[in-house]
């Protein structure tokens, strides 16, 4: 047992982190450092335009996409050499953001479904940043069950016409193409009738409007589609195959394991070592530090369960669905503690102003912003079912509408 | 990076779950539960000769001279069975602390015996309630001979031997105490079982009147002799905690897709599924935090205590977390004496108290953070 580098993944480490350290955009690194929880705001930049920058600069290192194999631009590395440039790479890897969902998700369904024509032409320019992906599934009546959606495509000819509604699109409105599922035949059960395409978001009739989230900011996007063309040639996979093809894009988004999630507990271990209460600092009380014990074993926790993954990684093997409870016991302990940040704040805990009283309202931003947590990529009962049916091998729910015909589904307002 | 046990350690918790298997099923231990016996004889002069009782003993002393993540994966093995016998006394405590601050003719005399299973060992630390704190330790120690009340003592009843905290000083501060070794069988000791919790691991009240004592570890050192003994125990009953919660989880589980209720397995309701994921979540952060506990002992390394003090918390709130809701999923069933559910329930609350309860553990895990901030 041992945190060790094997010879050949220390070598790996040591040639990533020289070519870091001599590229990484320095003038940064301290506005990157500084813990933020959910999109990162940069002061003077757009984080599209920096984050196109350092993406440009990977790929013409041969750095970017590293997992992919080398004719799409990527590195043909193991997925343990990914893990450590993702230590390396460390804050710097905030600026990959607008990338994730591409390089994770969107490329590696293209890789699997797509022509070598098509795999040529897009996945050399989605690892160099110059094209950004995003993913239409989600839509307002098909979230957790999302093979029941509604947007339709239909056959003319040659090409598919889309009419419908996605949402929850992570920068849909930067995004060059879009990974999209519809509904290619009602008249079939609802997991049969889907079908997997890609699209220019330039294409008429696409339509991207922001949302305002319930913490009052706009990070997500409804796309609306409006008779929008689609040549058959962008369709990934057999007709009416679209839920086998999704189930190999969000397979990937469980792959990525090497990003920490935030817990909140540093941030809660510095507010109470400052807070005073009336007897003196919060961390000499007692209850309080019943709480953040168990909240600081749960990420410890959770940390070195990562760690027992990448070693499962350096020996070859591969993650499976256990890594859920990441994002599960992660999104949990951050709403719970900035409940208890601001509890500790008392009467100043309602203030959401930058404060000193109020630890520049972090708290107060974590609380609005942590449901979010437990609902996106998969709600937290999404990940206990995929917990208690994968890894424990209990029966999966009753589905009343399985057999059904999609158009005989009853449902609210179609 | 490699934070996993070896294959050769592998075999061996496996080649402990076999052994264990056979010879510990639930029905052993309800021999000891239902107190026809202190605990399982047959089983204890089986570990010896298996050599797990002298797993991390050096081999000059009788051992198998392997190392302690040899003894973490049986630890887990024991409490996966809940063995009825007086293993974390005897083994982590006494042996530690043997280990840790014994004479050479302490060693000597000792750590063969425990190996070969003649002498059953404990620590006599708590005097009544309380946690761990030198203000607690009472008894006192003088002219060689020791005066005061110890209880609750783990498997003091059957023990040969105990290491004794005791008083020698009354300046306020941890130099006050020195630790002693007494042979239990000698005059000037009362012992009297207590009824407890988890009848499957015995729990005494021992009194010691112009004992004559030998001392363990030099006067004075006595708090820190204790805290390191208190930080490898603490790790190795991780994995006992750890094994139990993994068995109690795997009992809910395995009822759950037997059990029909409205016509289906009780395992397909979402209310039981989604409160065995919560088990798996808690047993699995329990698991990796005393990994990381495993990792700082056999290495010695200067995280011990932190890590210590995690992996115990984590695995302390798993087991009692997968036990509870064990019977939960088990319904009625899992409130009936016959059902095993109550042993591993007994077992968790247990042992969530023996080295010093979850609020102790979770003060000393934030003194350890701070310290380490500070530094």
């Amino acid at each position: 047992m041992n945190f060790d580098d094997t010879p050949q993944e220390a070598a790996f480490r040591e040639t990533a982190r020289r070519w870091i350290e001599a590229n990484a955009p320095r003038e940064l690194h301290a506005e990157l450092s500084k813990s933020s929880l959910g999109r990162i705001r940069l002061a003077n930049h757009d984080i599209v335009d920096v984050g196109k920058a350092w993406q440009k600069k990977k790929f013409e290192g041969n750095w970017a996409c590293l997992h992919w194999p080398r004719e799409y631009g990527g590195r043909g590395a193991t997925p343990i050499e990914k893990v450590i440039w993702q230590q390396e790479e460390g804050v710097y890897g905030k600026l990959t953001q607008p990338f994730q969902i591409g390089e994770g998700m969107c490329g590696p369904t293209v890789m699997a479904f797509g022509s070598e024509e098509a795999k040529r032409r897009y996945l050399p320019k989605l690892a160099s940043g110059e094209e950004i992906w995003c993913q239409l599934f989600s839509e307002p009546s098909a979230g957790s069950d999302v093979a029941g959606l509604r947007t339709r495509a239909e056959k003319k000819g040659d090409n598919w016409v889309v009419n419908g509604q996605k949402i929850w699109t992570s920068g849909a409105h930067y995004s060059d193409y879009g990974l999209l599922i519809a509904r290619t035949d009602p008249n079939v059960p609802k997991h049969k009738g889907l079908t997997m395409f890609f699209l220019d978001m330039k294409s008429p009739g696409v339509e991207v409007r922001p949302i305002k989230q319930a913490n009052g900011m706009q990070e997500f996007n409804e796309v609306y589609f409006t008779d929008v063309v689609i040549p058959d040639s962008q369709r990934l996979g057999a007709v009416g195959d679209g839920w086998n093809v999704s189930l190999t894009t969000l397979m990937n988004e469980r792959m990525s394991i090497g990003a920490r999630l935030a817990t909140g507990v540093p941030e809660m271990f510095e507010l109470c070592s400052n807070l005073m209460l009336e007897d003196g600092p919060a961390i000499d009380d007692p209850a309080v530090r019943s709480k953040l014990a168990s909240w600081a074993a749960k990420s410890s926790g959770l940390k070195y369960t990562s760690y027992r993954t990448i070693s499962a990684l350096s020996k070859g093997e591969r993650p499976g669905p256990e890594n859920s409870i990441g994002k599960l016991v992660s999104g949990m302990m951050l709403q719970d503690i900035a409940t208890y940040a601001m509890d500790l704040q008392g009467a100043a805990g309602v203030l959401t102003g930058n404060d000193e009283e109020t630890a520049q309202g972090q708290f107060q931003q974590m609380l609005l912003s942590s449901p979010s947590m437990r609902i996106a990529g998969g709600t937290d009962e999404i990940l206990r079912n995929i917990i208690a049916e994968r890894v424990l091998g209990l029966p999966g729910d009753i589905r009343v509408d399985k057999d059904v015909p999609y158009n005989k589904i009853p449902t609210k307002g179609r | 990076m490699n934070f996993d046990f070896s294959d050769d350690q592998k075999q061996l918790r496996d080649q402990a779950r076999k052994f264990l298997a056979e010879k510990c099923p639930p029905k052993a231990v309800r021999v000891v539960l239902d107190g026809k016996t202190p605990y399982d004889k047959e089983l204890w002069k089986g570990l010896a000769e298996m050599g797990f009782l002298g797993v991390a003993i050096p081999e000059e002393f009788g051992g198998a001279g392997a190392g302690h993540l040899e003894l973490c994966v049986i630890a887990e093995e024991m409490g996966r069975a809940n063995a009825p016998v007086p293993f974390s006394s005897t083994v982590y405590l006494a042996a530690e602390a043997l280990l840790i601050a014994g004479s050479d003719a302490q060693k000597k005399k000792w750590l063969p015996a425990i190996a070969s299973g003649e002498a059953i060992g404990t620590l006599a630390l708590f005097e009544g309630k309380g946690n761990p704190s030198p203000k607690n330790v009472k008894l006192t120690a003088a002219n060689g001979v020791l005066n005061g009340v110890k209880k609750p003592v783990a498997d003091g009843a059957i023990a040969d031997f105990a290491v004794v905290a005791a008083r020698t000083g009354s300046s306020g501060r941890d130099s006050d105490i020195s630790l002693f070794l007494v042979e239990l069988r000698a005059g000037g000791v009362e012992v009297k079982s207590l009824t407890n919790l988890d009848p499957t691991r015995g729990q005494a009240e021992i009194a010691f009147k112009d004992c004559k004592a030998e001392p363990l570890g030099a006067a004075g050192e006595g708090w820190s002799i204790l805290t390191q003994v208190l930080d490898r125990a603490a790790v190795l009953c991780a994995f006992e905690q750890v094994g139990g919660a993994d068995r109690a989880l795997e009992m809910g589980r395995d009822y759950a897709l037997d059990r029909i209720a409205f016509g289906r397995p009780i395992g397909s309701f979402q209310a039981v599924k989604h409160m065995l994921a919560d088990m798996y979540v808690s047993a699995t952060l329990a698991r990796s935090n005393s990994y990381y506990g495993a990792w700082a002992l056999s290495t010695n390394a200067a995280e011990l205590p932190e890590a210590a003090a995690a992996a115990r918390i984590s695995a302390t709130q798993a087991f009692q977390h997968c036990a509870k809701n064990n019977i939960q999923v088990h319904g009625g069933m899992g409130f009936t004496w016959e059902f095993d559910c109550h042993i591993y329930y007994r077992r968790a609350n247990a042992m969530a108290l023996g080295l010093g309860s979850l609020s102790y553990w979770e003060d000393q895990l934030i003194d350890r953070m701070r310290k380490k901030n500070a530094a």
